[in-house]
Protein backbone atom coordinates (compact mmCIF):
# COMPACT_ATOMS: atom_id res chain seq x y z
CA UNK A 1 0.00 0.00 0.00
CA UNK A 2 1.43 3.28 -0.78
CA UNK A 3 1.51 6.38 1.28
CA UNK A 4 -1.89 7.74 1.15
CA UNK A 5 -3.79 4.82 1.14
CA UNK A 6 -2.52 4.17 4.41
CA UNK A 7 -3.28 7.50 5.56
CA UNK A 8 -6.70 7.06 4.38
CA UNK A 9 -6.82 4.02 6.17
CA UNK A 10 -5.86 5.09 9.39
CA UNK A 11 -8.29 8.18 9.00
CA UNK A 12 -11.86 6.25 7.95
CA UNK A 13 -10.84 2.94 10.11
CA UNK A 14 -8.60 3.51 12.62
CA UNK A 15 -5.93 1.20 11.40
CA UNK A 16 -2.42 1.78 10.82
CA UNK A 17 -1.40 -2.03 9.63
CA UNK A 18 -3.54 -4.82 8.64
CA UNK A 19 -6.02 -5.94 10.52
CA UNK A 20 -6.90 -9.07 12.86
CA UNK A 21 -9.90 -11.19 11.26
CA UNK A 22 -11.61 -11.22 7.93
CA UNK A 23 -10.95 -8.14 5.14
CA UNK A 24 -10.94 -6.75 1.79
CA UNK A 25 -9.14 -3.78 0.62
CA UNK A 26 -10.33 -2.19 -2.03
CA UNK A 27 -8.25 0.37 -3.45
CA UNK A 28 -8.41 2.83 -6.68
CA UNK A 29 -11.45 0.39 -7.76
CA UNK A 30 -10.07 -2.63 -7.40
CA UNK A 31 -9.33 -5.73 -4.73
CA UNK A 32 -6.15 -5.26 -2.91
CA UNK A 33 -6.35 -7.76 -0.36
CA UNK A 34 -8.76 -10.36 1.12
CA UNK A 35 -8.76 -12.84 3.71
CA UNK A 36 -11.08 -15.56 5.15
CA UNK A 37 -11.60 -16.80 8.34
CA UNK A 38 -12.79 -20.00 9.09
CA UNK A 39 -16.08 -18.20 10.41
CA UNK A 40 -15.88 -15.88 8.10
CA UNK A 41 -15.84 -16.19 4.66
CA UNK A 42 -15.35 -13.24 1.70
CA UNK A 43 -16.36 -14.20 -1.95
CA UNK A 44 -15.94 -11.85 -4.79
CA UNK A 45 -18.76 -11.52 -6.78
CA UNK A 46 -18.96 -12.82 -10.31
CA UNK A 47 -21.06 -10.98 -11.98
CA UNK A 48 -20.25 -7.68 -11.05
CA UNK A 49 -17.99 -5.54 -8.38
CA UNK A 50 -18.56 -6.29 -5.26
CA UNK A 51 -18.34 -9.28 -2.63
CA UNK A 52 -20.09 -11.57 -0.54
CA UNK A 53 -19.65 -11.82 3.04
CA UNK A 54 -20.86 -14.66 4.93
CA UNK A 55 -20.23 -15.17 9.08
CA UNK A 56 -21.13 -18.43 9.91
CA UNK A 57 -23.84 -19.06 13.16
CA UNK A 58 -22.65 -18.39 16.57
CA UNK A 59 -19.48 -16.46 15.51
CA UNK A 60 -18.65 -14.23 18.66
CA UNK A 61 -16.42 -11.36 19.12
CA UNK A 62 -15.08 -11.39 15.34
CA UNK A 63 -14.46 -8.47 13.08
CA UNK A 64 -14.62 -7.89 9.68
CA UNK A 65 -12.72 -4.51 7.88
CA UNK A 66 -13.72 -3.63 4.30
CA UNK A 67 -11.75 -0.26 3.50
CA UNK A 68 -12.30 1.57 0.58
CA UNK A 69 -9.73 3.79 -0.84
CA UNK A 70 -9.09 6.01 -3.96
CA UNK A 71 -6.60 7.55 -4.62
CA UNK A 72 -6.72 9.38 -7.80
CA UNK A 73 -9.20 12.00 -9.85
CA UNK A 74 -11.60 10.80 -12.45
CA UNK A 75 -12.27 7.64 -10.78
CA UNK A 76 -16.04 6.06 -10.58
CA UNK A 77 -16.11 3.11 -8.28
CA UNK A 78 -19.51 1.22 -7.93
CA UNK A 79 -19.75 -2.05 -5.54
CA UNK A 80 -21.88 -4.11 -4.16
CA UNK A 81 -21.16 -6.04 -1.26
CA UNK A 82 -23.71 -8.25 0.90
CA UNK A 83 -23.53 -9.35 4.24
CA UNK A 84 -25.11 -12.98 5.22
CA UNK A 85 -24.96 -12.88 9.21
CA UNK A 86 -25.81 -15.90 10.65
CA UNK A 87 -27.74 -16.46 14.01
CA UNK A 88 -26.67 -15.94 17.23
CA UNK A 89 -23.72 -14.14 16.28
CA UNK A 90 -21.88 -10.60 17.32
CA UNK A 91 -19.57 -9.25 15.22
CA UNK A 92 -18.21 -5.41 14.39
CA UNK A 93 -18.36 -4.59 10.83
CA UNK A 94 -15.52 -1.79 9.79
CA UNK A 95 -16.25 -0.28 6.27
CA UNK A 96 -15.50 3.70 5.13
CA UNK A 97 -14.25 4.96 2.02
CA UNK A 98 -11.22 8.02 1.98
CA UNK A 99 -11.18 9.57 -1.31
CA UNK A 100 -8.00 11.65 -2.09
CA UNK A 101 -8.38 14.13 -4.90
CA UNK A 102 -6.66 16.69 -6.16
CA UNK A 103 -7.32 16.53 -9.75
CA UNK A 104 -9.65 18.85 -11.24
CA UNK A 105 -11.53 15.06 -12.28
CA UNK A 106 -14.06 14.26 -10.04
CA UNK A 107 -13.75 10.81 -8.21
CA UNK A 108 -16.89 9.02 -6.94
CA UNK A 109 -17.60 5.89 -4.63
CA UNK A 110 -20.97 4.33 -4.34
CA UNK A 111 -21.69 1.51 -1.86
CA UNK A 112 -24.77 -0.56 -2.57
CA UNK A 113 -24.58 -2.51 1.16
CA UNK A 114 -27.14 -4.93 1.78
CA UNK A 115 -27.61 -6.62 5.40
CA UNK A 116 -29.22 -10.29 6.44
CA UNK A 117 -28.74 -10.37 9.73
CA UNK A 118 -30.08 -13.06 11.58
CA UNK A 119 -32.16 -14.34 14.40
CA UNK A 120 -30.47 -12.83 17.70
CA UNK A 121 -27.47 -11.69 16.10
CA UNK A 122 -26.06 -8.25 17.15
CA UNK A 123 -24.01 -6.38 14.40
CA UNK A 124 -22.17 -3.16 15.12
CA UNK A 125 -21.64 -1.25 11.85
CA UNK A 126 -18.95 1.33 12.10
CA UNK A 127 -18.47 3.83 8.41
CA UNK A 128 -16.54 6.86 7.77
CA UNK A 129 -16.80 9.04 4.38
CA UNK A 130 -13.58 11.26 4.40
CA UNK A 131 -12.47 13.42 1.19
CA UNK A 132 -9.20 15.11 0.80
CA UNK A 133 -8.09 17.33 -1.85
CA UNK A 134 -7.25 20.61 -2.41
CA UNK A 135 -7.81 22.62 -6.55
CA UNK A 136 -11.81 22.34 -7.84
CA UNK A 137 -11.97 18.44 -7.30
CA UNK A 138 -14.91 16.92 -6.48
CA UNK A 139 -15.15 13.84 -4.16
CA UNK A 140 -18.45 12.46 -4.40
CA UNK A 141 -20.36 9.55 -2.43
CA UNK A 142 -23.45 7.46 -3.12
CA UNK A 143 -24.23 5.01 -0.47
CA UNK A 144 -27.06 2.66 -0.38
CA UNK A 145 -27.46 1.02 2.65
CA UNK A 146 -30.39 -2.04 3.18
CA UNK A 147 -31.21 -3.67 6.09
CA UNK A 148 -33.13 -6.85 6.94
CA UNK A 149 -33.32 -8.20 10.40
CA UNK A 150 -34.62 -11.09 11.58
CA UNK A 151 -36.04 -11.79 15.15
CA UNK A 152 -34.50 -10.52 17.98
CA UNK A 153 -31.31 -9.39 16.19
CA UNK A 154 -29.67 -6.15 16.92
CA UNK A 155 -27.82 -3.80 14.96
CA UNK A 156 -25.55 -0.39 15.75
CA UNK A 157 -24.80 1.30 12.78
CA UNK A 158 -22.36 4.38 13.32
CA UNK A 159 -21.98 6.14 10.10
CA UNK A 160 -19.74 9.52 9.96
CA UNK A 161 -18.97 11.66 7.51
CA UNK A 162 -15.86 13.62 8.27
CA UNK A 163 -15.34 16.31 5.99
CA UNK A 164 -13.85 16.95 2.75
CA UNK A 165 -16.86 15.60 0.46
CA UNK A 166 -18.37 17.91 -1.92
CA UNK A 167 -21.41 15.89 -2.60
CA UNK A 168 -23.02 13.21 -0.88
CA UNK A 169 -26.25 11.32 -1.56
CA UNK A 170 -27.16 8.68 1.55
CA UNK A 171 -30.19 6.51 0.95
CA UNK A 172 -31.27 3.91 3.69
CA UNK A 173 -33.58 1.67 4.24
CA UNK A 174 -34.38 -1.65 6.89
CA UNK A 175 -37.14 -3.56 7.70
CA UNK A 176 -37.47 -4.99 11.02
CA UNK A 177 -39.01 -8.27 12.66
CA UNK A 178 -40.08 -9.34 16.13
CA UNK A 179 -38.02 -7.45 18.80
CA UNK A 180 -35.45 -6.29 16.00
CA UNK A 181 -33.63 -3.74 17.34
CA UNK A 182 -31.86 -1.03 15.22
CA UNK A 183 -29.43 2.15 16.40
CA UNK A 184 -28.73 4.58 13.74
CA UNK A 185 -26.28 7.25 14.42
CA UNK A 186 -25.35 9.46 11.39
CA UNK A 187 -22.87 12.66 11.64
CA UNK A 188 -22.32 14.74 8.74
CA UNK A 189 -20.17 17.75 8.72
CA UNK A 190 -20.27 20.18 5.76
CA UNK A 191 -18.11 23.35 4.30
CA UNK A 192 -17.79 25.65 1.44
CA UNK A 193 -20.14 24.63 -1.53
CA UNK A 194 -20.73 20.83 -0.29
CA UNK A 195 -23.89 19.37 -0.55
CA UNK A 196 -24.93 16.74 1.78
CA UNK A 197 -28.74 14.57 1.23
CA UNK A 198 -29.19 11.80 3.48
CA UNK A 199 -33.02 9.97 3.52
CA UNK A 200 -34.08 6.85 6.14
CA UNK A 201 -36.75 4.45 5.82
CA UNK A 202 -37.54 2.19 8.46
CA UNK A 203 -40.31 0.01 8.45
CA UNK A 204 -40.91 -1.61 11.84
CA UNK A 205 -42.79 -4.68 10.88
CA UNK A 206 -42.49 -7.50 13.82
CA UNK A 207 -43.96 -6.69 17.06
CA UNK A 208 -41.94 -5.07 19.68
CA UNK A 209 -39.39 -3.85 17.03
CA UNK A 210 -37.68 -0.29 17.54
CA UNK A 211 -35.46 1.52 16.07
CA UNK A 212 -33.67 4.80 17.32
CA UNK A 213 -32.11 7.55 14.78
CA UNK A 214 -29.76 10.13 15.93
CA UNK A 215 -28.29 12.59 13.29
CA UNK A 216 -25.96 15.58 14.22
CA UNK A 217 -25.20 17.59 11.36
CA UNK A 218 -22.78 20.53 11.17
CA UNK A 219 -23.38 22.89 8.27
CA UNK A 220 -20.46 25.20 7.82
CA UNK A 221 -19.63 28.05 4.51
CA UNK A 222 -22.44 27.95 1.37
CA UNK A 223 -22.91 24.04 2.18
CA UNK A 224 -26.56 22.42 2.34
CA UNK A 225 -27.71 19.52 4.21
CA UNK A 226 -31.07 17.55 3.55
CA UNK A 227 -32.11 15.01 6.19
CA UNK A 228 -35.15 13.22 5.10
CA UNK A 229 -36.89 10.29 7.33
CA UNK A 230 -39.83 8.18 7.09
CA UNK A 231 -40.61 5.83 10.00
CA UNK A 232 -43.55 3.29 9.02
CA UNK A 233 -45.18 1.63 12.47
CA UNK A 234 -46.89 -1.44 11.32
CA UNK A 235 -47.33 -3.25 14.57
CA UNK A 236 -46.56 -2.77 18.47
CA UNK A 237 -43.76 -1.04 17.94
CA UNK A 238 -41.51 2.15 18.74
CA UNK A 239 -39.46 4.62 16.72
CA UNK A 240 -37.25 7.79 17.42
CA UNK A 241 -35.88 10.02 15.16
CA UNK A 242 -33.91 13.02 16.79
CA UNK A 243 -32.34 15.38 14.05
CA UNK A 244 -29.50 17.83 15.71
CA UNK A 245 -28.08 20.44 13.70
CA UNK A 246 -25.61 23.28 13.80
CA UNK A 247 -25.14 26.08 11.36
CA UNK A 248 -22.77 28.28 11.02
CA UNK A 249 -21.76 31.09 8.33
CA UNK A 250 -24.61 30.85 5.74
CA UNK A 251 -24.64 26.79 6.44
CA UNK A 252 -28.17 25.50 5.47
CA UNK A 253 -29.83 22.39 6.77
CA UNK A 254 -33.49 21.35 5.99
CA UNK A 255 -35.09 18.77 7.97
CA UNK A 256 -38.06 16.99 6.99
CA UNK A 257 -39.48 14.09 9.11
CA UNK A 258 -42.41 11.94 8.45
CA UNK A 259 -43.85 9.12 10.86
CA UNK A 260 -46.43 7.15 9.73
CA UNK A 261 -48.15 5.00 12.61
CA UNK A 262 -50.34 2.37 11.09
CA UNK A 263 -50.93 0.48 13.77
CA UNK A 264 -52.67 1.31 16.98
CA UNK A 265 -50.17 -0.03 19.28
CA UNK A 266 -47.23 2.02 17.57
CA UNK A 267 -45.14 4.87 19.53
CA UNK A 268 -43.56 7.01 16.87
CA UNK A 269 -41.29 10.38 17.97
CA UNK A 270 -39.36 12.55 16.24
CA UNK A 271 -37.05 15.72 17.62
CA UNK A 272 -35.28 18.79 15.49
CA UNK A 273 -33.34 21.18 16.56
CA UNK A 274 -31.47 23.21 14.30
CA UNK A 275 -30.02 26.80 14.85
CA UNK A 276 -26.50 28.29 15.63
CA UNK A 277 -24.23 27.90 18.58
CA UNK A 278 -25.93 29.34 21.98
CA UNK A 279 -24.72 31.94 23.50
CA UNK A 280 -24.99 30.53 26.92
CA UNK A 281 -22.45 27.60 25.46
CA UNK A 282 -19.66 30.16 23.73
CA UNK A 283 -20.02 32.49 27.59
CA UNK A 284 -19.30 28.86 29.55
CA UNK A 285 -16.42 27.90 27.74
CA UNK A 286 -15.30 31.90 27.45
CA UNK A 287 -15.11 31.65 31.34
CA UNK A 288 -12.89 29.13 30.93
CA UNK A 289 -10.37 31.07 29.70
CA UNK A 290 -10.56 30.05 26.00
CA UNK A 291 -11.34 32.81 23.33
CA UNK A 292 -14.92 32.84 20.77
CA UNK A 293 -12.79 30.87 18.00
CA UNK A 294 -11.55 28.10 20.63
CA UNK A 295 -15.08 27.61 21.80
CA UNK A 296 -16.56 27.53 19.09
CA UNK A 297 -14.32 24.61 17.77
CA UNK A 298 -14.48 22.62 21.08
CA UNK A 299 -18.25 23.04 21.03
CA UNK A 300 -18.31 21.76 17.38
CA UNK A 301 -15.73 18.68 17.83
CA UNK A 302 -17.99 17.50 21.20
CA UNK A 303 -20.93 17.78 19.35
CA UNK A 304 -19.86 15.23 16.48
CA UNK A 305 -18.07 13.16 18.66
CA UNK B 1 -8.99 42.82 45.73
CA UNK B 2 -11.88 43.10 43.82
CA UNK B 3 -13.62 46.37 43.87
CA UNK B 4 -16.95 47.62 42.54
CA UNK B 5 -17.36 51.29 42.03
CA UNK B 6 -20.52 53.23 41.25
CA UNK B 7 -21.97 50.19 38.91
CA UNK B 8 -25.49 51.66 37.21
CA UNK B 9 -27.22 49.31 34.80
CA UNK B 10 -30.09 50.06 32.81
CA UNK B 11 -32.01 48.07 29.79
CA UNK B 12 -34.60 49.49 27.58
CA UNK B 13 -37.84 47.73 26.60
CA UNK B 14 -40.41 49.25 24.37
CA UNK B 15 -38.72 52.56 24.78
CA UNK B 16 -38.57 52.77 28.51
CA UNK B 17 -35.39 52.65 30.50
CA UNK B 18 -35.64 50.02 33.72
CA UNK B 19 -32.67 50.99 36.05
CA UNK B 20 -31.49 47.59 37.15
CA UNK B 21 -28.76 48.49 39.17
CA UNK B 22 -27.89 51.82 40.61
CA UNK B 23 -24.39 53.17 41.80
CA UNK B 24 -23.22 49.71 43.67
CA UNK B 25 -19.95 50.48 45.16
CA UNK B 26 -18.36 47.73 47.39
CA UNK B 27 -14.71 46.28 48.05
CA UNK B 28 -13.52 42.55 48.71
CA UNK B 29 -10.47 42.08 49.89
CA UNK B 30 -8.55 38.91 49.04
CA UNK B 31 -9.11 35.63 50.69
CA UNK B 32 -12.64 36.76 51.87
CA UNK B 33 -15.85 35.42 51.53
CA UNK B 34 -18.16 38.09 50.48
CA UNK B 35 -21.80 36.51 50.56
CA UNK B 36 -24.86 38.76 48.05
CA UNK B 37 -28.13 38.33 48.99
CA UNK B 38 -31.49 39.94 48.67
CA UNK B 39 -34.96 39.28 47.19
CA UNK B 40 -35.39 37.82 43.38
CA UNK B 41 -35.33 40.24 41.35
CA UNK B 42 -33.01 42.56 43.49
CA UNK B 43 -30.23 42.85 41.26
CA UNK B 44 -27.84 39.94 42.23
CA UNK B 45 -27.46 37.77 39.12
CA UNK B 46 -26.82 41.07 37.06
CA UNK B 47 -24.42 42.20 39.41
CA UNK B 48 -22.48 38.99 39.44
CA UNK B 49 -22.71 38.88 35.45
CA UNK B 50 -20.99 42.72 35.27
CA UNK B 51 -18.10 41.75 37.13
CA UNK B 52 -17.65 38.64 34.93
CA UNK B 53 -17.80 40.68 32.01
CA UNK B 54 -20.73 39.03 30.31
CA UNK B 55 -23.06 42.28 30.60
CA UNK B 56 -21.42 45.71 30.21
CA UNK B 57 -22.39 48.21 33.20
CA UNK B 58 -24.22 51.05 31.67
CA UNK B 59 -21.60 53.12 34.16
CA UNK B 60 -19.08 52.68 36.65
CA UNK B 61 -16.18 50.47 36.93
CA UNK B 62 -14.35 47.07 38.34
CA UNK B 63 -11.08 46.75 39.40
CA UNK B 64 -9.46 43.66 39.84
CA UNK B 65 -5.89 43.62 41.84
CA UNK B 66 -6.07 47.17 40.97
CA UNK B 67 -6.21 47.08 37.64
CA UNK B 68 -9.55 48.44 35.79
CA UNK B 69 -10.97 45.65 34.39
CA UNK B 70 -14.49 47.51 32.91
CA UNK B 71 -13.33 46.86 29.35
CA UNK B 72 -12.01 43.42 29.09
CA UNK B 73 -13.66 40.54 27.58
CA UNK B 74 -14.86 37.66 29.40
CA UNK B 75 -11.59 35.85 28.13
CA UNK B 76 -9.49 38.27 29.69
CA UNK B 77 -11.11 38.01 33.06
CA UNK B 78 -10.70 34.41 33.37
CA UNK B 79 -7.59 34.45 31.91
CA UNK B 80 -6.54 37.15 35.38
CA UNK B 81 -7.92 34.21 37.44
CA UNK B 82 -12.13 34.98 38.06
CA UNK B 83 -13.94 32.28 37.78
CA UNK B 84 -17.57 32.02 37.67
CA UNK B 85 -20.68 29.76 38.28
CA UNK B 86 -23.47 30.29 36.71
CA UNK B 87 -27.03 30.27 38.33
CA UNK B 88 -28.34 27.90 35.47
CA UNK B 89 -25.45 25.66 34.21
CA UNK B 90 -25.31 25.72 30.44
CA UNK B 91 -26.05 22.23 28.91
CA UNK B 92 -24.37 21.03 26.01
CA UNK B 93 -24.82 18.28 23.43
CA UNK B 94 -21.68 15.74 23.08
CA UNK B 95 -19.39 17.58 25.89
CA UNK B 96 -18.55 15.01 28.73
CA UNK B 97 -17.93 16.01 32.14
CA UNK B 98 -14.39 14.96 31.42
CA UNK B 99 -13.77 17.26 28.45
CA UNK B 100 -15.04 19.81 30.35
CA UNK B 101 -12.78 19.38 33.42
CA UNK B 102 -10.12 19.49 31.40
CA UNK B 103 -10.49 22.53 29.47
CA UNK B 104 -11.06 24.34 32.96
CA UNK B 105 -8.06 22.91 34.95
CA UNK B 106 -5.86 22.53 31.61
CA UNK B 107 -4.64 19.18 32.65
CA UNK B 108 -6.52 15.58 32.67
CA UNK B 109 -5.40 13.95 35.32
CA UNK B 110 -8.56 11.74 36.87
CA UNK B 111 -7.24 11.53 40.21
CA UNK B 112 -7.95 15.51 40.28
CA UNK B 113 -11.09 15.34 38.97
CA UNK B 114 -12.08 12.25 40.95
CA UNK B 115 -10.90 14.58 44.06
CA UNK B 116 -12.57 17.57 42.86
CA UNK B 117 -16.18 15.66 42.17
CA UNK B 118 -16.15 13.57 45.36
CA UNK B 119 -16.00 17.17 47.20
CA UNK B 120 -19.46 17.94 46.20
CA UNK B 121 -20.42 14.24 46.60
CA UNK B 122 -20.53 12.78 43.12
CA UNK B 123 -18.12 9.82 42.48
CA UNK B 124 -15.91 10.45 39.31
CA UNK B 125 -15.94 6.79 38.11
CA UNK B 126 -19.57 7.52 37.37
CA UNK B 127 -20.29 11.02 35.73
CA UNK B 128 -16.64 11.67 34.04
CA UNK B 129 -18.23 9.83 30.77
CA UNK B 130 -21.55 11.26 30.71
CA UNK B 131 -22.69 14.35 28.47
CA UNK B 132 -23.30 17.72 29.36
CA UNK B 133 -26.80 17.31 28.48
CA UNK B 134 -30.21 18.15 29.83
CA UNK B 135 -30.39 14.17 30.95
CA UNK B 136 -28.45 15.25 33.97
CA UNK B 137 -30.43 16.07 37.07
CA UNK B 138 -30.74 19.57 37.96
CA UNK B 139 -29.07 19.02 41.45
CA UNK B 140 -26.09 17.08 38.85
CA UNK B 141 -25.55 19.81 37.12
CA UNK B 142 -25.12 22.14 39.23
CA UNK B 143 -22.57 20.50 41.43
CA UNK B 144 -21.04 19.54 38.17
CA UNK B 145 -20.95 23.62 37.23
CA UNK B 146 -19.18 23.91 40.40
CA UNK B 147 -16.79 21.17 40.42
CA UNK B 148 -15.55 23.07 36.68
CA UNK B 149 -15.56 26.30 38.49
CA UNK B 150 -13.38 24.89 41.37
CA UNK B 151 -11.21 22.63 38.55
CA UNK B 152 -9.65 25.83 37.73
CA UNK B 153 -8.29 26.90 40.78
CA UNK B 154 -8.75 30.16 40.10
CA UNK B 155 -8.10 33.44 42.83
CA UNK B 156 -11.32 35.16 42.72
CA UNK B 157 -14.40 32.76 42.57
CA UNK B 158 -17.92 34.23 41.62
CA UNK B 159 -20.91 31.66 42.58
CA UNK B 160 -24.50 32.27 42.02
CA UNK B 161 -26.70 30.43 44.26
CA UNK B 162 -24.44 27.29 44.38
CA UNK B 163 -27.03 26.07 47.01
CA UNK B 164 -29.80 26.11 44.38
CA UNK B 165 -31.18 22.17 43.97
CA UNK B 166 -28.88 20.59 45.51
CA UNK B 167 -29.60 17.78 48.36
CA UNK B 168 -28.73 18.60 51.68
CA UNK B 169 -25.31 16.03 51.81
CA UNK B 170 -23.88 17.91 49.11
CA UNK B 171 -24.95 21.19 50.74
CA UNK B 172 -22.91 20.79 54.04
CA UNK B 173 -20.23 19.80 51.76
CA UNK B 174 -20.87 22.97 49.78
CA UNK B 175 -20.72 25.15 53.19
CA UNK B 176 -17.37 23.03 54.35
CA UNK B 177 -15.84 23.97 50.79
CA UNK B 178 -16.13 27.89 51.03
CA UNK B 179 -15.38 27.51 54.91
CA UNK B 180 -11.78 25.91 53.64
CA UNK B 181 -11.02 27.14 50.61
CA UNK B 182 -8.04 30.15 50.75
CA UNK B 183 -9.86 32.49 48.39
CA UNK B 184 -11.35 34.86 47.03
CA UNK B 185 -15.46 34.10 46.98
CA UNK B 186 -18.38 36.01 46.19
CA UNK B 187 -21.19 33.85 46.37
CA UNK B 188 -24.75 34.84 45.94
CA UNK B 189 -27.08 33.07 47.96
CA UNK B 190 -30.34 32.94 49.68
CA UNK B 191 -29.12 30.20 52.86
CA UNK B 192 -28.08 31.22 56.20
CA UNK B 193 -26.14 28.64 56.47
CA UNK B 194 -23.87 29.56 53.52
CA UNK B 195 -24.36 33.17 54.64
CA UNK B 196 -22.86 32.40 58.05
CA UNK B 197 -19.53 31.49 55.89
CA UNK B 198 -19.44 35.29 54.86
CA UNK B 199 -16.62 37.51 55.93
CA UNK B 200 -18.60 40.58 54.53
CA UNK B 201 -22.51 40.51 53.65
CA UNK B 202 -24.06 42.86 50.91
CA UNK B 203 -27.68 43.13 50.94
CA UNK B 204 -28.99 44.06 47.65
CA UNK B 205 -32.40 45.80 47.38
CA UNK B 206 -34.20 47.15 43.90
CA UNK B 207 -31.14 47.57 42.34
CA UNK B 208 -29.69 49.58 45.20
CA UNK B 209 -26.66 48.53 48.29
CA UNK B 210 -29.52 47.93 51.34
CA UNK B 211 -26.79 46.83 54.07
CA UNK B 212 -22.81 46.24 53.55
CA UNK B 213 -20.67 45.54 56.45
CA UNK B 214 -18.99 42.19 58.63
CA UNK B 215 -21.06 39.36 59.24
CA UNK B 216 -21.29 40.17 62.60
CA UNK B 217 -22.67 43.51 61.52
CA UNK B 218 -25.42 42.60 59.09
CA UNK B 219 -26.28 38.71 59.92
CA UNK B 220 -28.00 39.61 63.14
CA UNK B 221 -30.04 42.57 61.32
CA UNK B 222 -31.36 39.60 58.28
CA UNK B 223 -33.63 37.47 60.53
CA UNK B 224 -36.59 40.10 59.96
CA UNK B 225 -37.15 40.14 56.37
CA UNK B 226 -38.96 43.31 54.99
CA UNK B 227 -41.62 41.29 53.57
CA UNK B 228 -42.45 40.31 56.92
CA UNK B 229 -41.65 43.66 58.51
CA UNK B 230 -43.93 45.22 56.22
CA UNK B 231 -46.57 42.59 56.64
CA UNK B 232 -46.59 44.00 60.12
CA UNK B 233 -46.58 47.01 59.89
CA UNK B 234 -49.67 46.54 57.71
CA UNK B 235 -51.51 44.47 59.94
CA UNK B 236 -50.70 47.11 62.77
N1 LIG C 1 -32.58 42.37 29.91
C1 LIG C 1 -33.49 42.67 30.83
N2 LIG C 1 -34.63 43.30 30.50
C2 LIG C 1 -35.56 43.62 31.42
N3 LIG C 1 -35.43 43.32 32.71
C3 LIG C 1 -34.33 42.68 33.13
C4 LIG C 1 -33.31 42.32 32.21
N4 LIG C 1 -32.33 41.69 32.89
C5 LIG C 1 -32.74 41.65 34.18
N5 LIG C 1 -33.93 42.24 34.32
C6 LIG C 1 -34.66 42.44 35.58
O1 LIG C 1 -33.74 42.91 36.53
C7 LIG C 1 -34.05 42.44 37.81
C8 LIG C 1 -32.81 41.81 38.44
O2 LIG C 1 -32.58 40.55 37.84
P1 LIG C 1 -31.52 39.53 38.43
O3 LIG C 1 -31.55 38.32 37.62
O4 LIG C 1 -30.23 40.23 38.58
O5 LIG C 1 -32.15 39.27 39.87
P2 LIG C 1 -31.66 38.33 41.04
O6 LIG C 1 -31.45 39.20 42.24
O7 LIG C 1 -30.53 37.51 40.63
O8 LIG C 1 -32.94 37.43 41.30
P3 LIG C 1 -33.10 35.88 41.76
O9 LIG C 1 -32.93 35.85 43.24
O10 LIG C 1 -34.49 35.53 41.37
O11 LIG C 1 -32.07 35.08 41.02
C9 LIG C 1 -35.23 41.51 37.64
O12 LIG C 1 -36.39 42.21 37.96
C10 LIG C 1 -35.21 41.18 36.17
O13 LIG C 1 -36.50 40.90 35.71
MG1 LIG D 1 -30.29 35.46 40.24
Amino acid sequence: MDKISLELLKQIADIEKIPQGAYNFRIDGKKAEQHSTSEIQIVSKKDKQGIDIYVAPNTKGKSVHIPVMLTKGGLKDMVYNDFHIGENCDIVIVAGCGIYNCSNATSEHQGIHTFYIGKNSHVKYVEKHLGIGENNSKREFFPITKVYMQQSSTMEMETTQIGGVSNTNRKSFAKLYDNAKLIIKEKIMTDNDDVSKSSFEVQLVGKKSSVDVLSRSVAKGKSKQTFTSNIIGKSECFGHVECDGIILDNGIIVSTPKINAQNIDSTLVHEAAIGKIAQDQITKLETLGLNKEDAEKIIIESFML
Amino acid sequence: MLEVKNISYNVTENGLTKTILSNISFVCPDNQNLVITGHNGSGKSTLLKIIMGILQPTSGQIFYDGKDITNLSITQRAQLGIAYAFQQPVTFKGMTVRRMLEIASGNNDFNYFCSLLSKLGLCARDYVEREMNDKLSGGERKRIEIATVLARDAKCNLFDEPEAGIDIWSFDALVEIFKNNKKTNIIVSHQSKLIEQADKILVLSNGQVDKFGTKEEIFPTLNHSQTCEKLRRENG
